[in-house]
């Protein structure tokens, strides 16, 4: 569905140059999930608009939906969803005129356009809104119309960019409901960017990680967690020093570090090395008197790949977010 | 489906769209044509006496404030796109197959149709005054009013796209407008100008879209001033149509 390579965009203005994306490689796969996950800056949304034919890219190539982005920008428009940071419909219009005419731009005849206009109102629960006018709409009902708006036309591919920012947390899981039933229902290929862990912890089956205009890793969250951070593991025992020896022999342990009264450190899978590890402790005479583990969360996984926190790399890139 | 065709239908929905807000709400008219109506009644009667003697002054100033009326309500189009850039509704619409071309001749010809209205407000209006014009020339008149709306909405449009914020984009637009409108002899008359002022007027494109107004009012079709005018304008739609285009265009949201 989607094959990108080596993508790069500098923006250059006459007192700085911006390297926003920096080279990325990425394949999606029919009727995937796959979140964009990085920091405010990292150059997600100017990855996306690459990809949906709003900017030209520096360098690089990508097919779209089964076209070329560069030869066939308008056979890749025809054939994509794009929901972007901001609201989409007017807001002196009324709902079902800008629903209507966003369908007619792609060909839809007039009868059919309202025909499906209605059918997914209802589906997202913005049932009988067509004739609100859209700055009356609260934000999570603006954004579903957003969305709506973005797949009017039955697109196999759609770009989300932060869909749930700037909306409470009832109307973000009733949001992600609605974006999992895209590609439950309709085989849709759903491609989001996001700053937020729990919206990809919560919806996406992949995930590729950007930092600085770079992807620096890419998997299931799951597989992330494990093979990049793994399980904090924390032992109470009244020989540390001895039990850090033993650890330290454990395949995959790293990260240990000790006190008067217990020993922390990560390994792949904490629960499978627990058990050997209580027996191992006890045999040479240092028992294990409480144990805890503790699954990674992708806030971990980013920083053991950048050595900064999520949230800490956001406060960094305030002034990069803030000129959009 | 052709290319021209699908121009044609994409226009006619860009159009439609733009046009939503004013067909809703019909007060809009009013507010427009409010400030020419005031520059009838409380400066009209003070024309009289600065021209020549045999010069109605209705039959003058009339076709005058219907370029004011055109210039200042085309101006202002751009104030539209400036928010539906900063919301993300431009965004929305680049991304469909749509023809830029279509993005702004649908606004283009909505903001004309706009101004065919008032302008026909306000001419009918100045009936009241005693201003007179056959039905062709009320036709004619609005026919040129129109393209002249074209030109400086296309220019809006160019200009809002290009400069994005509204707190920057009214103050260009007033240095702009003020000087265009007390160059274009719309309220008073020039030929007692002084000469680098006169040479200036001259120089103004708008002072030969008036003159072809008030020729084409007063019924003198074929006139040099009428045609001279109209050509001029119509240069001006072209010229500023292809740099609204091209801004419309343009790789960067
Ligand atoms: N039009 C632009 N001109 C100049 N710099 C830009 C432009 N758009 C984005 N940038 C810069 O590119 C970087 C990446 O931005 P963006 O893709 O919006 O990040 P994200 O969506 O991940 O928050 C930022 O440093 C941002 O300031
Ligand atoms: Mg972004």
């Amino acid at each position: 569905m989607l094959k990108v390579r080596g993508l790069t965009k500098t923006f250059r203005s006459r007192r700085n140059t911006v390297k926003a994306v920096q080279g990325v490689d990425f394949d999606v796969a029919e009727g995937e999930l796959v979140g964009f996950l990085g920091p405010n800056g990292a150059g997600k949304s100017t990855t996306l608009r690459m990809l949906s034919t709003l900017l030209r890219p520096t360098s690089g190539e990508a097919v779209v939906a089964g076209c070329d982005l560069l030869a066939d920008p308008n056979g890749v428009r025809n054939r994509i969803g794009y929901v972007g940071q901001g609201n989409g419909a007017g807001a002196g219009l009324r709902v079902g005129e800008e629903l209507v005419m966003q369908a007619r731009l792609y060909g839809m005849p007039a009868a059919e356009a309202r025909s499906q206009v209605t059918d997914l109102l209802k589906q997202f629960d913005l049932e009988g809104m067509d004739n609100r006018t859209v700055s009356t709409l609260s934000g999570g009902q603006r954004r579903r119309l957003d969305i709506v708006m973005g797949i009017v036309h039955r697109p196999g591919l759609v770009f989300l960019d932060e869909p749930s920012t700037a909306l409470d947390p009832q109307s973000r899981s009733n949001l992600w409901e609605h974006i999992r039933s895209l590609r439950d229902r309709h085989g849709t290929t759903v491609f989001l960017t996001t700053h937020y862990l729990d919206e990809v912890d919560a919806l996406c089956e992949r995930i590729l990680v950007i930092d600085d205009g770079r992807i620096i890793t890419e998997g299931t969250p799951d597989s992330l967690k494990t093979e990049v951070s793994g399980d904090l593991v924390t032992l109470h025992t009244g020989a540390p020093a001895e039990a850090a020896t033993v650890i330290g022999h454990l395949p995959g342990a790293r990260e240990v570090t000790t006190d008067a009264t217990s020993v922390r450190f990560r390994v792949p899978r904490g629960d499978a090395a627990v058990p050997v590890l209580v027996r191992e402790l006890d045999r040479i005479g240092a028992p294990v008197e409480a144990v805890s583990t503790q699954r990674p969360t992708l806030d971990d996984v980013f920083l053991t790949l950048t050595g900064r926190s999520l949230r800490d790399a956001e406060a960094g890139a305030g002034d990069g977010a803030e000129q959009e | 489906m052709t290319r021209t065709l699908r121009l044609f239908r994409h226009t006619r929905l860009v159009f439609v769209r733009s046009a939503q807000p004013w067909l809703r709400s019909p007060a809009l008219h009013i507010v427009a044509v409010f400030s020419p109506l005031l520059y009838l009644v409380l400066f009209g009667p003070l024309v009289k006496n600065a021209l020549p003697p045999k010069v109605d002054a209705w039959q003058w100033f009339v076709p005058g404030m219907l370029m004011q009326l055109t210039l200042f309500g085309a101006a202002y189009a751009g104030f539209a796109i400036t928010p539906e850039l900063r919301s993300g509704v431009t965004e929305r619409l680049r991304v469909t197959p749509v023809s830029r071309l279509a993005l702004l001749l649908g606004r283009v010809l909505g903001d004309m149709a706009q101004l065919v209205i008032q302008g026909g407000v306000l001419l009918a209006a100045a009936t009241a005054f005693g201003f007179r014009t056959p039905v062709l020339a009320v036709v004619l008149a609005l026919a040129l009013a129109a393209v002249l709306g074209a030109a400086i909405s296309s220019l809006s449009y160019a200009l809002a796209l290009t400069v994005k914020e509204e707190n920057k984009f009214a103050p260009l637009l007033n240095m702009m407008l003020v000087p265009l409108m007390l160059l274009s002899g719309v309220l008073l008359p020039m030929d007692n100008a002084p000469g680098w002022l006169h040479t200036l007027s001259r120089i103004n494109p708008l002072s030969h879209v008036v003159e072809a107004l008030r020729a084409i009012t007063a019924g003198h079709y074929g006139s040099t001033a009428a045609v001279q005018g109209t050509l001029i304008t119509v240069v001006m739609a072209v010229v500023c149509g292809l740099l609204g285009w091209r801004t419309m265009a343009r790789n960067q949201a």
